[in-house]
């Protein structure tokens, strides 16, 4: 093997892995169980998991049917329309946070109208960590949805139809079955990635303890007061995303 | 209950234009090479394809350009595909109940008679299984099964034999016949393998380029092919030309003598064993003979055919014995005789 490009592979290698490594060496690891214990960490990571969960359920709620849509659909600009989805995807978080804000706050279009109406106000609150985070998910879903979607073979659902199943009975029962694989890998990486949101979250919801105060951000702002707390929340979030990638194994690193 | 459809639809510039009546109990085979249309024809009629123009009605009316147009899961229909798409993540028993369960039959009353369907085609020791675990016949049966199972008015077979392996062929075509004889509704079949068609159908529609170029009983058509497709098919010899009494002047040229005297324009077929070739030109007896040239040559399991060019050209076949003797190869010149009795003449549309 030729050295102009093992020895940038290993450089590349090294420049992936030896942070990690460096943030379990610092890991305090004699006082972990009570720093995992303390009220601060377990807040925030059960905030963390419930609004990441949520997120993800309202992902997949509406982002199922979006990525049918995009791979199924008959309609127009539908080019147009899977770039629309997959802007946030490459949009800095921060900025659809900002969005977030001008769109869903107090004065914003959509904002005014659900305080009007329904009293309802997201910003700040934990709902507003839910939606950041789903505003920030999504894409990943809806995209590895309608992949699978697209390999499916339409076939099926012809043979569906002429069995007289309607299109949400051939959908429910035929269609989605043959991409559980696809859903399930999309809901866990979106799950992941609204586990690890930050920029969105604190434009959107701001950072308040115990309300949108989630692990990421529970680790910036404990690296100015308590770097040890910054380096266990870090451990944690590290632990979660190394299941994630284990129970994703078979798809991606399986080969 | 009879299948009434003149189906006018396909993809892009390419149409079909197929009427098609079809009786209740009636199989009815649409044979043709790839490509005629005959899938497109199948594809509307199950209503996956909807009509330019024309119309389809069973009952009622199922597709009539603009006004009309129902959807497969409202039509009275069974489909055995190609490969039959069985889903892939069901075990047997659900994939013969799901039309039952589509049309919102509930889970038992379903599985009851999915499994009396399954009994119907002798699968029920197989009603657990995924049918990623069956046989090609199996499998086959199966879609029969659950094409089958909601008692459609219409029951449409794509090729339903061409996924099987040539072992298993004969024995699974024999008992899609028993299964299509015992079916009260109408049924299209659609096929390339003239055999399949023969066997299964009580009619064959020949289609060819979109359009219908024969139907018949299939023994008529085996007998008197219209198209040189078919004649191929049936392996015959098929020259036209224009009779005049016993002698045919045939439009490719050259002049057949025949047995039985006609008028106008005929069809002349005759099968490639009825020729025989001579090194010399023979004589003496009534038959027809000329001189040709080897242009191909083809070795089956018993015989040869032989490609041949002349005034007309045709083709033969004979035994290896005949070659050796006569030093046939590509290029060499012979006489061919063809009796007037071989011959078969009818009059051409």
């Amino acid at each position: 093997m030729p050295p102009v490009l093992v020895v940038p592979a290993v450089l590349g290698l090294a420049f992936l892995v030896v942070p990690l490594i460096g943030l379990l060496a610092k890991a305090p690891w004699s006082t972990l169980p009570q720093r995992l214990t303390s009220p601060e960490v377990l807040d925030a990571l059960e905030l963390s998991l419930v609004c990441a969960t949520l997120a993800t359920v309202l992902c997949v709620l509406m982002g199922v049917p979006l990525a049918w849509v995009l791979a199924r659909g008959d309609i127009p600009g539908r080019g147009f329309i899977r770039a629309l989805v997959t802007v946030p995807l490459v949009l800095p978080p921060v900025v659809g946070g900002a969005a977030l804000l001008f769109a869903l706050g107090r004065r914003g279009p959509v904002g005014q109208v659900l305080d009007d109406w329904f009293g309802v106000s997201l910003p700040f609150t934990t709902a507003g960590v839910v939606v950041a985070e789903a505003f920030v998910a999504m894409p990943f879903l809806v995209i590895s949805v309608e992949g699978a979607l697209r390999a499916a073979d339409p076939r099926f659902e012809e043979a569906a139809a002429t069995l007289g199943a309607s299109r949400w009975y051939a959908f429910r029962r035929v269609t989605l079955p043959s991409v559980a694989p696809g859903v399930v890998a999309g809901t866990v990486l979106c799950w992941a990635r609204a586990l690890g949101e930050f920029g969105a979250t604190i434009t959107f919801a701001g950072n308040f303890p115990e309300k949108t105060t989630t692990m990421p951000l529970a680790v910036y702002l404990a690296l100015e007061t308590d770097p040890e707390a910054a380096i266990v929340l870090s451990v944690v979030l590290l632990a979660v995303s190394v299941a994630v990638l284990a129970s994703l194994r078979e798809r991606w690193i399986g080969g | 209950m009879t299948l009434d459809a003149h189906v006018r639809t396909g993809r892009g510039t390419f149409e079909a234009d197929v009427p098609l009546l079809v009786q209740p109990g009636e199989t009815v085979a649409l044979l043709g090479p790839n490509g005629a249309g005959k899938t497109t024809v199948l594809r509307a009629l199950a209503g996956l394809l909807p009509l330019r123009s024309g119309h389809i009605r069973l009952n009622t009316t199922w597709d009539e350009p603009p006004s009309t147009f129902v959807p497969p899961e409202r039509r009275a229909v069974g489909v055995v595909f190609q490969d039959y798409l069985l889903f892939p993540h069901m075990p047997v028993l659900e994939n013969v109940a799901f039309g039952l369960r589509a049309r919102g039959v509930n889970r038992e009353a379903a599985r009851r008679a999915a499994r009396a369907q399954l009994d119907a085609v002798d699968l029920t020791p197989y009603a657990d299984a995924r049918p990623r675990e069956l046989s090609g016949g199996q499998a086959q049966r199966v879609a029969l099964a659950r094409a089958l199972v909601t008692h459609p008015d219409l029951l449409l077979l794509d090729e339903p034999l061409s996924a099987l392996d040539a072992g298993t062929r004969p024995r699974v075509r024999a008992e899609l016949g028993r299964h299509l004889r015992e079916f009260p509704g109408c049924a299209v079949l659609v096929t390339h393998d003239p055999l399949d068609a023969m066997v299964l159908a009580d009619r064959l529609v020949v289609v060819e380029g979109g359009r219908i170029t024969q139907s018949g009983e299939p023994a008529v058509i085996a007998r008197k092919p219209a198209t040189d497709y078919v004649a191929h098919l049936v392996g015959l010899n098929l020259l036209r030309g224009q009779a005049d009494g016993t002698a045919v002047a045939l439009d490719t040229g050259g002049t057949l003598i025949v047995a039985e005297p006609a008028a106008g324009p005929v069809h002349a077929a005759f099968p490639p064993t009825a020729i025989s070739l001579h090194p010399e030109r023979p004589s003496g007896s009534p038959r027809n003979t000329w001189e040709v040239a080897v242009a191909g040559m083809e070795q089956h399991a018993h015989t040869v055919r032989l490609h041949l060019d002349g005034a007309p050209s045709v083709v033969a076949e004979v035994t290896p014995a005949v070659i050796a003797e006569l030093g046939l190869a590509p290029g060499t010149r012979v006489w061919a005789a063809l009796k007037a009795t071989e011959i078969q003449t009818y009059p051409r549309a």
